[in-house]
């Protein structure tokens, strides 16, 4: 997956999550949770569902790099390459 | 799937298929955990739970679903639960209440699921704690009641922090107590707050089917996402050496494997199933009786108007174990007709509560059994018939549980309903990889036991697994 590809996936999923949020100003370098209306369940479901649609190991210790849109596309560019 | 196979492993075992249970096995199975629910009882659903009997479905447990929310409020607890389950609002199909009355032997007070009503009640019996109430209300919104970490704090003392009428201070915690609390004559203040939230803040509310409705849509979830539930299933023991449990023995003498175990069975119950654990908590001891009235005409064309009544006749509210069989003195009073529905229920239905002595019922014997229950069926109705005069000509059925029951069906010990007034807050035990949900993780109601299974699944099964 192309970096763009992978952060319309990220997208898709926090709308899967949280279908009411407006997406379309979500800023990049800005926490996701700072942005929307998201609790730590939801922010939790938006890990496990990387993990379930792409099959990505997600320890524990890593959430916080995930916490913004661009961190997330950092830290899944490499595993999500030949996604 | 092939059950007969007895290499199956399982990721994770749950134990007992009630609210606590079927949540944290939806959270599991819906990321692609191997779960297996083990139930005791033919039925599932636990502390609220349905049976039937000649043609008519019963609830048990549950009067009303708290934490009735308006519009989208998503912080709202239920608002979470639904999220987390992926389950709509509608699918539940619930009917806000009506009214609802908390009756002292002096004073009475409406509450519904405007806050409001509560409020202005206050402010007209009891003007002098007006400001007291609406202060200890900001300081209850702002409060953490759901931290994983929280301590016991005594809400009578929070209470009278706040106000200064002794007989309020019993107005307010009377619903909340017989709602949840398994201590004796106070109340766990996170408790205290969760309870305040979802009964005052948000509100009752019913699908018209009863708990019925809620515990088969939570088992289709579960079964669309492949995970098990087994029936007439009671665990005889946890398998574990070295502080680690590796799986579950049954009663039947199978033995199933797994990774992890969710227990809701209760903390001194789920101890009990470790063989070498010496360490018992305190045992709750609170339990109720219930009567259950069915009739040719509603509540309402009987003079009951009201959702539920809360009901005190004494100077002094005691929510304990009673010294006597049952105390007849305090109980709850419910019209399962009396929520808002576009429809009207086929039954008329009151059920009243009192508090029961799990001992002395226990030492009965069959005959003596049998009459205490028809005496205390009769003392019921006499209540009833302050509220509602004609209703005993109405009468078409009746049924009535005792702790007995309670024990039975729910496996409690004393058949205390809301188990162990010790909670293990952050669901950890003395075997690593075997967690509390439910009553004893002690988030409480019927949402709150809910959240108990999602939070603890989350939390072990979910984060700190992979």
């Amino acid at each position: 997956m192309t970096r763009d590809e992978i952060r319309n996936a990220i997208l898709e999923i926090i709308e899967f999550i949280a279908p009411d949020e407006d997406l379309s100003e979500l800023k990049g370098d800005v926490r996701i949770r700072d942005q929307i209306d998201l609790d730590s369940m939801d922010f939790l479901d938006i890990i496990m569902e990387l993990r379930k649609r792409y099959k990505m190991q997600v320890p524990e210790e890593d959430y916080m790099e995930l916490s913004t849109l661009d961190g997330c596309v950092n830290y899944l560019e490499t595993p999500l390459k030949d996604a | 799937m092939n059950n007969s196979n007895t290499s199956t492993h399982y990721d994770a075992i749950i134990i007992g298929g009630g609210m606590s249970g079927l949540a944290a096995g939806i959270r599991l199975s819906y990321y692609d955990k191997k779960i297996l629910i083990v139930e005791k009882h033919f039925l599932p659903g636990g502390l609220n739970s349905y049976y039937k009997r000649k043609g008519r479905i019963f609830d048990v447990g549950l009067h009303a679903v708290t934490n009735t929310f308006k519009g989208k409020n998503k912080q709202a607890p239920m608002s979470k639960l639904l999220r987390q389950l992926k389950i709509k609002k509608e699918e539940l199909n619930l009917s806000p209440q009506l009214n609802s009355k908390i009756h002292f032997k002096n004073k009475t007070l409406n509450f519904s699921n405007n806050f409001d009503t509560l409020k202005n009640e206050i402010n007209l019996n009891f003007p002098d704690d007006s400001k007291g109430f609406e202060d200890l209300n900001d300081y209850i919104l702002n409060y953490n009641e759901v931290s994983l970490e929280s301590v016991y704090s005594s809400s009578r003392s929070v209470l009278s922090e706040y106000i200064k009428s002794p007989l309020l201070i019993d107005m307010l915690l009377c619903p909340l107590m017989y709602y949840g609390s398994a201590y004796e004559h106070d109340m766990d203040f996170s408790q205290f707050a969760i309870m305040f939230k979802s009964i005052y803040l948000e509100g009752f509310s019913r699908p018209k089917e009863g708990v019925k409705g809620i515990i088969d849509k939570l088992i289709n979830k579960l079964h669309d996402q492949g995970g098990e539930l087994r029936y007439k299933s009671g665990v005889k023991r946890i398998i574990n050496k070295n502080a680690k449990a590796s799986g579950v023995e049954l009663e039947s003498g199978e033995i199933i494997t797994c990774d992890q175990i969710f227990s809701s069975a209760g903390i001194y119950e789920t101890k009990k199933l470790i063989k070498e654990c010496s360490v018992f908590p305190e045992q709750g001891q609170l339990s109720f009786v219930e009567m259950i009235f069915i009739l040719d005409k509603s509540p309402k064309e009987l003079g009951l108007k009201d959702t539920i009544i809360f009901f005190n006749k004494t100077d002094e509210f005691c929510y304990r174990k009673p010294e006597k069989i049952v105390d007849i003195n305090s109980g709850v009073l419910c019209c399962p007709n009396n929520f808002d529905y576009e429809t009207e229920l086929d039954d008329g239905i009151i059920r009243l509560t009192y508090m029961a002595n799990y001992d002395l019922w226990n030492s009965l014997s069959k005959e003596d059994y049998k009459k205490e229950k028809e005496n205390y069926m009769n003392k019921a109705m006499e209540q009833i018939e302050v509220f509602a005069p004609e209703f005993r000509k109405h009468i078409v059925e009746t049924d009535m549980f005792t702790p007995l029951t309670v024990k039975k069906f729910t496996g409690h010990a004393n058949g205390a309903v809301y188990g162990s007034p010790e909670k293990i807050r952050d669901g950890k035990t003395e075997l690593e990889n075997l967690y509390i949900i439910g009553t004893d993780q002690g988030f409480l109601g019927i949402i709150g036991s809910m959240l108990s299974g999602i939070s603890i699944a989350n939390l072990y099964g979910l984060m700190k697994s992979n």
